[in-house]
């Protein structure tokens, strides 16, 4: 198995605070990766880093054997990292289906002219977009919700929207930053499925930042304990996470 | 399911042309058979200038979600470098409709330009700062007109910022643009069914766009712009695009300004802040973001302090008084329920046409 993300050394520092100091990881190709940490420990400011909202300050980046490094956020996207966000950020006041439509912006091409001419272009890949659109929605199980404007869907639905957004950009890696943050213990259950339908599907590599460790321990193959902006521990789920080291960090000594 | 979304707006759209093409009609009629008012055909022609300018701005305030203040600005830009176009070649270009076709391509581009260069700082700003620099813009521009002194001679263009004799023209000069006393002499091409048009155009290209892939990602911006560019989108692409066309259309309605009254001074109220904020009144009491809402709003609001005119000195009190009642009236959650069903009970009863002629 080749792999799909290896980070090297990274490190940024806001001010006097080492947010990330010196994080390593590997990723293989179609693996489905847990990141771990009490709060405060650097894991959002490692999916920053990863997608450039952040510059960091020295380390390595390589993404299918292709350098991120001074990449921007757009860029990085186009060179295949999607993600989600921890707190939701759809487009609220478009539909289901425009959100999805968006996320295809810059696989389905058509230029201003030909939009607003109403050419025939336009018509062509428009109807390819809701093609997509509405295989991706069906995956997900949104495709009842087409025409509904994002903001009045209920919460676990957005959340599956998000990840329809991220998953039309076409991926190599998805990012997802606490997917089942505010769920209750039925939704969960049904995301963890969802995700690992994803991967599965897709095959596509995911790395996910989350508390709830029923779901970490029951997706994740492997792990990478943060704390204080520094690497515990990783290494296989079930080792690392019956590691005493990962019990204090939680919970004190 | 899957055709329904596309026709329905395609549908909605198409009530907006109808709307405009109706109107115009009815209004069209009534100054041919002569019950227009003259003062009224005097507000034809500044109508469809107001229509525009307040579609144009509301893809900016509306789908592109940035605070503009200037859009009187590049009105102003569009009005000047239309009419400049126009005084010199009236003598040699004189199959009108050519000419003022020209005039106004020359008006949206000038203006145009101008909106890319206000747009980008637009990048860096946001929110009242964005406003400010846009109010500051607009106030420039309209201040710069005032002092201006252009003249064409046998040698070419000459320009002064004192005064008109400053120029040192020839014999054989003109004078284009004098101070604050403006542009005056531009040949009267503008007229109703040419605003129309214009309207016309305007609202296709601008509900087009919308309705598009680029419009969707401009929406995007609005609605959360750290994950549009997590996905992908060119943020300073699609501002910069917003800021062009919108500038350009203002410009459009310049030239049909320019060219439907005999003088052009950048004094008064037709360019300044008030001018601007006028239309952003249009634009937020129409509903911010909807098209069809600002073509509704500015007819009602233009022609209303004119048929106010009886209250005299009350006049602007009781249009006050009539903004601040729509502006909490019709957006209530109570007003929306009431067209919802309204709504309804047209659709039921065109619904049942159709099954009648079915059977």
């Amino acid at each position: 198995m080749t792999n799909m993300l290896e980070v090297s050394n990274l490190s940024i520092s806001f001010g006097g605070l080492k947010a990330v100091n010196d994080f390593s990881m590997t990723i293989k190709k179609g693996q489905l990766y847990g990141l771990i940490g009490p709060n405060g420990a650097g894991k959002t400011t490692v999916f920053n880093l990863l997608t450039g909202v952040y510059k960091a300050d020295k380390g390595k980046i390589i993404l299918d054997g292709k350098s991120l490094l001074g990449l921007n956020t757009i860029e990085i996207n186009k060179a295949g990292i999607a993600r989600t966000f921890q707190n939701i950020r759809l487009f609220k006041e478009l539909s289901v289906i425009d959100n999805v439509k968006v996320g295809l912006h810059n696989h389905h091409k058509y230029s201003t002219l030909e939009g607003v001419l109403r050419l025939p272009r336009f018509f062509k890949v428009e109807k390819e977009m809701q093609e997509r659109a509405m295989d991706l929605l069906r995956v997900m199980g949104l495709d009842g919700e087409a025409n509904v404007i994002a903001a009045n869907l209920p919460y676990g639905k957005q959340r599956k929207l998000e990840i329809a957004r991220a998953l039309a950009t076409n991926p190599k890696l998805l990012l997802l930053d606490e997917p089942a943050a505010g769920m209750n213990p039925n939704e969960t259950e049904e995301l963890m499925e969802t995700i690992r339908f994803v991967r599965d599907r897709f095959d596509m590599t995911i790395l996910l930042i989350e508390h709830d460790m029923r779901l970490v321990g029951g997706i994740c193959e492997e792990i990478t304990v943060l704390n204080f902006g520094q690497v515990l521990t990783q290494g296989v789920t079930s080792e690392v996470l019956n590691d005493p080291q990962v019990i204090t960090a939680y919970l004190g000594e | 399911m899957k055709k329904t979304g596309l026709s329905k707006t395609t549908r909605s759209n198409f009530i907006t042309y109808g709307i405009v093409i109706v109107l115009a009609a009815i209004m069209y009629i009534l100054q041919l058979t002569g019950i227009l008012s003259s003062s009224m055909q005097g507000f034809l022609v500044p109508m469809c200038i107001y229509v525009i300018m307040a579609v144009s701005l509301n893809l900016v305030v509306g789908i592109l979600g940035e605070l503009s203040l200037g859009h009187a600005g590049f009105m102003c830009v569009g009005a000047y470098t239309s009419a400049i176009f126009s005084k010199c070649m009236e003598s040699t270009l004189t199959f009108a409709p050519l000419r003022f076709g020209i005039a106004i391509l020359i008006g949206a581009a000038c203006a145009a330009i101008f909106g890319m260069l206000i747009g980008i700082p637009v990048l860096r700003l946001k929110g009242d700062y964005l406003a400010i620099v846009t109010l500051a813009f607009g106030e420039i521009i309209k201040n710069i007109c005032n002092v201006i002194n252009l003249g064409l001679d046998s040698e070419g263009f000459h320009l002064s910022l004192k005064n008109s004799t400053e120029l040192g023209l020839a014999e054989d000069g003109m004078i284009i643009i004098k101070g604050a006393q403006g542009i005056s002499g531009t040949p009267k091409d503008s007229n109703f069914l040419i605003g129309v048009v214009l309207v016309l155009v305007t609202l296709f290209v601008v509900l087009n766009l919308i309705n598009s892939r680029d419009g969707r990602a401009i929406m995007s911006i609005r609605d959360n712009r750290i994950a549009a560019e997590s996905i992908g989108i060119n943020i300073t692409k699609y501002k910069l695009m917003v800021f062009t066309i919108s500038a350009a259309f203002a410009g459009v309605a310049g030239a049909l300004y320019s060219h439907n009254f005999a003088t052009l001074t950048a004094t008064g109220d037709k360019f300044n802040y008030n001018a601007s904020i006028m239309i952003l009144v249009y634009v937020v009491l129409g509903g911010i973001g909807n098209i069809r809402g600002s073509v509704i709003a500015t007819i009602i609001l233009y022609i209303l302090p004119e048929k106010l005119r009886f209250l005299s000195d009350y006049r602007m009190l009781v249009y006050a008084i009539v903004l601040i009642i729509v502006m909490l009236y019709n957006w209530s959650p109570k007003m929306k329920e009431y067209r919802a069903i309204a709504k309804a009970k047209i659709k039921e009863r065109f619904g049942r046409k159709k099954e009648e002629k079915a059977v």
